[in-house]
């Protein structure tokens, strides 16, 4: 047994002397490099540890611009003068430190603050003292360097948005990169203080617009003053993204909201594309990309109508009267309903123990469908909406897109909610009522949408049932102009809705806007043919005694919501739009006017004819 | 109880190497950090703690009779394969990478102990005498499977400096156990022609990063940088070194990481050539003194498992060192027993006692 072991151990002997001669040759070399570098070039080198002055100077890459689908620039980047301290070359000197101060316009206190704000900084890394200064102060400063040392000045690139708030929701902005987002990180690297895109376009697009940064390393005497280069990096700026809006209609649909909020989206149906996105009230993005104050986050965050929401793509709201456009289309393709159904409204439909009022106090009469949806008469729907029952209201909502996000590409889409028996079973555990089915038949109860989602609905009916993926950036260009990518419309869906039912709805859609008595009249054009639906959604539940005209003495954050979705011209639809007032009160007579104005806007810049419309009178026009 | 021969046999030469080099350690890392405001413990305390819980275990594994590291080798193995996938399911992200698992206040790498778990079941599958022959290509294939199995999951975290580790450790010991010499070379034939096509496919950023691996002059403001200072470091320290507690480039902050795996420079900085000497040397004693202890075994497990350990502090070494003097690039691989670190530590000292224990078993049985 000992024999056999030794003999089986003679085999780790052998091949250990290989070993153990490799492990010598090897660590020889670790000697005699020891002694190349301490002995040989020691001298040197120690030298250059005494006058240690080698820096690293960070590059930032220019983030990729902005541009509208003409080519408008709509954001840039703009040098901005940052001033830098090394503290270390500054320590014995302490009247610099006041001068500095003094200069820049900057308390003592935050100047230490800054400096000492910084755990386990590396010794000589400089500190940022102020950024984005004028020219004024560069000047002086740049003229007492002499007696300043320590101090840095840095021209780095800062976002700049060409026209202040001007689609801002869909621009986004930009911020300081955060612990989470460092992490998040993977391809492309962020330092500690880089920005990165936290909302909108901004942030979805973010791997395209931030380039590569670049670097230095620098030598310095010991005053902090740059001798030499060294060697560096050169940063390569980001690639430039051309957006599908249209910075005039934009701009004509901002301007129409004047001082109310709400949300426009305007789109080509046939393509998808967004042609103007505005969501009021808007906010100023610089402020974001010089870093946003305290008073200024709180007076964003605290303010009761939400600027930072995309309300376009974020808010969910009862669709109102617009839905009824669903309901039709569920009634006729269901056969609950023909084109020729007619039915009797008087002001009021007692249903279970409740009364469902129209609108329309003194009642609309008899009605077909067509006039209903015209004149938007509720009892009619409510009547209707029981023959085809919710379930299938559901499913011709899916049909068109609502209930689910329309994949749009930009941060925090909502789904809305399509209610259906099987949905409040699961979401409350409770059976549905049929009386339900009544306010959701006029868009109202659990229904929620986002006015995008509209937009797609109405862009459905008016293009054959055909969904479109809506689209924001058409286009991505590198620095040189050369197209790196393209993005062509995409068709994500057809509704299963019969030609003949889309006619009689389209049809209706042409009279509620150029019929006197369509609630849309006040969006009427001459030139051009609009088809469109009005609607009002409830905030709160009408008191019964509530008076036509009492809206206006309503507190303002009661009253309904206005809306209107619509599209143009009606023999071949180029342009959808979809506008909502907050608490706004009538579709007919807050939201169509916004849709007039940027309809008319389109065609005079496409047809470059004059188009103006008659005053329509609006008086009698609510819903 | 324990064999009073135990005693008699135990190492004092080895235990004495491996305090000498801990002490320089402590030192070493007091000089260092001493200027750095931290929140919480200094450095170099923690460090004491650690090594105080390193030295119990490696107390603990040396006098365990280590026959039974036979049974348990491949559950350590197992073991270690969860850790590590529990790494990258719910590990601790850093900066860069998915090292670390956090078990109450502890966190800890389980890639450093994979190390060790990945010796024993070695040094258990090669146990058995292949013949005078050696082994031959075919005995390879569930060594190759224990290989793989960590390294990609260390790949993955990423971790690159273990992962080649636990690379060279396997070659180390194919080549210690006999592996015949035209498998070997065959081996490394096919390692090499199969490079290209592990480079294709690679996504852009880690080529990118393998690329600056192999020439840190494409990164100037890192690795580059980083490379220059510590040339600097080491040389400025000419032949009696700066001094303790007086070095300029390790304190002024210059050199990132100058505590972990930059740890040589100060030593070459502030004690010069003749400390870098003295360092250099005990490690090379320490890696002598493995290959003897495992040369010197009674049996054919403890011999691997000791060359294994030693085989693993060599590459550490070597590697290293190399890497702050410039010779090699910059990876992150730490130096034994002197970089800043709990989990490689404690870790180490466990392999130095496998050392101990078969140490002093060699006359026994």
């Amino acid at each position: 047994m000992m024999e056999l072991n030794t003999q089986r151990m003679e085999d780790f002997k052998e091949r250990s002397r290989y070993l153990k001669l490799f492990a010598g040759a090897a660590f020889l070399l670790l000697f005699v490099y020891l002694w190349h570098l301490q002995v040989i070039k020691g001298n040197d080198l120690r030298q250059l540890s005494e006058n240690n002055r080698i820096r690293i100077r960070e590059m930032v890459a220019d983030r990729g611009m902005l541009l509208d689908r003409k080519g408008q620039i709509l954001a840039h980047n703009r040098p901005s003068f940052e001033v830098f301290l090394v503290p270390e070359d500054i320590r014995s000197n302490p009247e610099a430190l006041e001068k500095i101060g003094e200069i820049l316009n900057l308390p003592q206190e935050e100047i230490d603050e800054n400096i000492k704000g910084l755990k386990r900084r590396p010794a000589f890394r400089p500190v940022k003292l102020k950024s984005d200064i004028d020219w004024n102060r560069l000047a002086i400063l740049e003229s007492n360097r002499i007696h300043l040392p320590g101090i840095l000045v840095d021209v780095r690139p800062r976002r700049a948005y060409q026209y202040d708030s001007l689609a801002s929701h869909l621009i986004g902005y930009i911020g300081e990169v955060d612990e989470n987002e460092l992490r998040q990180a993977k391809e492309k690297t962020y330092r500690m203080g880089a920005m990165i895109g936290k909302h909108g376009v901004e942030r979805e697009w973010e791997a395209q617009l931030k380039g590569t940064d670049g670097g230095r390393q620098i030598e310095v005497d010991a005053l902090g003053r740059e001798i030499k280069p060294l060697r560096s990096v050169e940063p390569f700026p980001g690639n430039n993204l051309f957006l599908t809006i249209d910075f005039d209609l934009q701009k004509a649909a901002e301007d129409a909201y004047q001082d109310k909020n709400g949300a426009l989206i305007a789109m080509d149906p046939k393509t998808g594309r967004i042609l103007a996105m505005v969501s009021k009230p808007s906010f100023d993005p610089s402020i974001f990309a010089r870093g946003v104050s305290a008073e200024e986050w709180r007076a964003l965050t605290d303010h009761p109508f939400n600027p930072l929401q995309n309300k376009g793509i974020q808010g969910q709201y009862p669709p109102g009267s617009v839905f009824k456009i669903v309901t039709a289309i569920a009634g006729l393709e269901t056969g609950a309903i023909t084109a020729q159904t007619q039915i009797t409204c008087t002001g009021v439909f007692p249903y279970g123990n409740r009364d469902f009022r129209c609108w329309k106090e003194k009642g609309h009469g008899t009605l077909s469908l067509h006039q209903a949806l015209v004149e938007s008469c509720d009892t009619y729907f409510y009547q209707a909406g029981l023959k085809v029952g919710v379930d299938a209201i559901a499913h011709y909502a899916g049909e068109l897109g609502l209930g689910r996000k329309t994949g749009i590409g930009l941060p925090h889409e909502k789904a809305g909610i399509v209610p259906s028996t099987s949905w409040k079973k699961k979401r409350f555990g409770v059976s549905w009522y049929s009386g339900e089915t009544l306010s959701v038949a006029v868009g109202q109860g659990y229904l929620n949408a986002t006015p995008l989602q509209l937009l797609i609905l109405i862009s459905a009916v008016a293009n054959g049932g055909r969904l479109h993926l809506p689209q924001v950036v058409e286009r991505v260009e590198n620095i040189y102009g050369e197209k790196l990518k393209e993005y062509p419309s995409q068709e994500t869906g057809r509704a299963n809705i019969s030609e003949k039912t889309l006619r009689v709805v389209q049809e209706a859609l042409m009279g509620a806007v150029n019929e006197p008595r369509g609630t849309g009249y006040a969006s009427a054009l001459k030139q051009v043919k609009v088809a469109g639906k009005t609607g009002t959604a409830q905030v709160v539940r009408m008191a019964a005694d509530f008076k036509k005209g009492d809206m206006n003495r309503m507190p303002i954050k009661f009253r309904d919501h206005a809306w209107f979705a619509a599209y143009a011209p009606f023999e071949d639809p180029q342009i959808a739009v979809v506008v909502l007032v907050e608490h706004g009160g009538y579709g007919g007579t807050a939201a169509a006017p916004i849709a007039r104005k940027v309809i008319e806007k389109y065609f005079d810049l496409e047809a470059s004819a004059p188009a103006k419309a008659e005053e329509a009178s609006s008086d009698s026009v609510y819903d | 109880m324990i064999d009073r021969r135990l005693f008699i046999h135990f190492d004092w030469g080895l235990l004495g190497i491996v305090l000498l080099i801990v002490s320089i350690g402590i030192l070493n890392l007091y000089s260092v950090t001493s200027n750095e405001e931290t929140t919480g413990a200094p450095l170099y305390l923690k460090q004491v703690l650690w090594l105080a819980i390193g030295l119990g275990a490696m107390l603990v594994i040396a006098f365990v009779e280590y026959r039974f590291y036979t049974d348990f080798a491949y559950i350590a193995y197992a073991v270690a394969m969860v850790l590590l996938m529990l790494v990258l399911g719910y590990g601790i992200i850093t900066s860069d990478a998915q090292r670390w698992v956090k078990v109450g206040p502890l966190t800890f790498q389980p890639s450093e102990f994979v190390k060790i778990s990945f010796i024993l079941a070695l040094a258990k599958f090669f146990q058995r005498y292949p013949g005078r022959e050696g082994y031959s290509l075919k005995h390879l294939a569930f060594p190759f499977f224990l290989l793989f199995l960590p390294m990609i999951l260390i790949l993955k975290q990423p971790h690159l400096g273990n992962a080649i580790i636990l690379l060279l450790v396997f070659f180390s010991i194919l080549v210690f156990v006999k592996v015949r010499w035209s498998s070997l070379i065959t081996l490394g034939v096919i390692g090499v022609s199969i490079l290209p096509l592990v480079w294709r496919f690679l996504k852009d950023y880690q080529k990118r990063r393998i690329i600056t691996f192999f020439n840190p002059d494409l990164d100037p403001l890192g690795a580059g940088y980083q490379l220059i200072q510590s040339k600097i470091a080491v040389g400025s320290g000419g032949i009696l070194g700066k001094g303790f507690m007086k070095g300029t480039q390790c304190k002024l902050g210059f050199l990132p990481e100058q505590h972990t795996d930059f740890i040589f420079s100060a030593i070459g900085e502030e004690w010069g050539l003749v400390g870098g000497f003295i360092v250099v040397g005990l490690y090379f004693l320490l890696i002598l003194w493995g290959l003897r202890i495992a040369v010197g075994s009674k049996d054919r497990f403890g011999a691997i498992v000791c060359f294994g350990v030693a085989a693993m502090l060599f590459w550490h070494t070597f590697i290293n060192i190399s890497m702050v003097l410039g010779l090699m690039p910059v990876v992150g691989i730490p130096l034994p027993l002197l970089s800043y670190g709990g989990s490689f530590l404690i870790s180490t000292l466990i392999g130095i006692g496998l050392l101990l224990n078969v140490s002093m078993r060699r006359y026994l049985f």
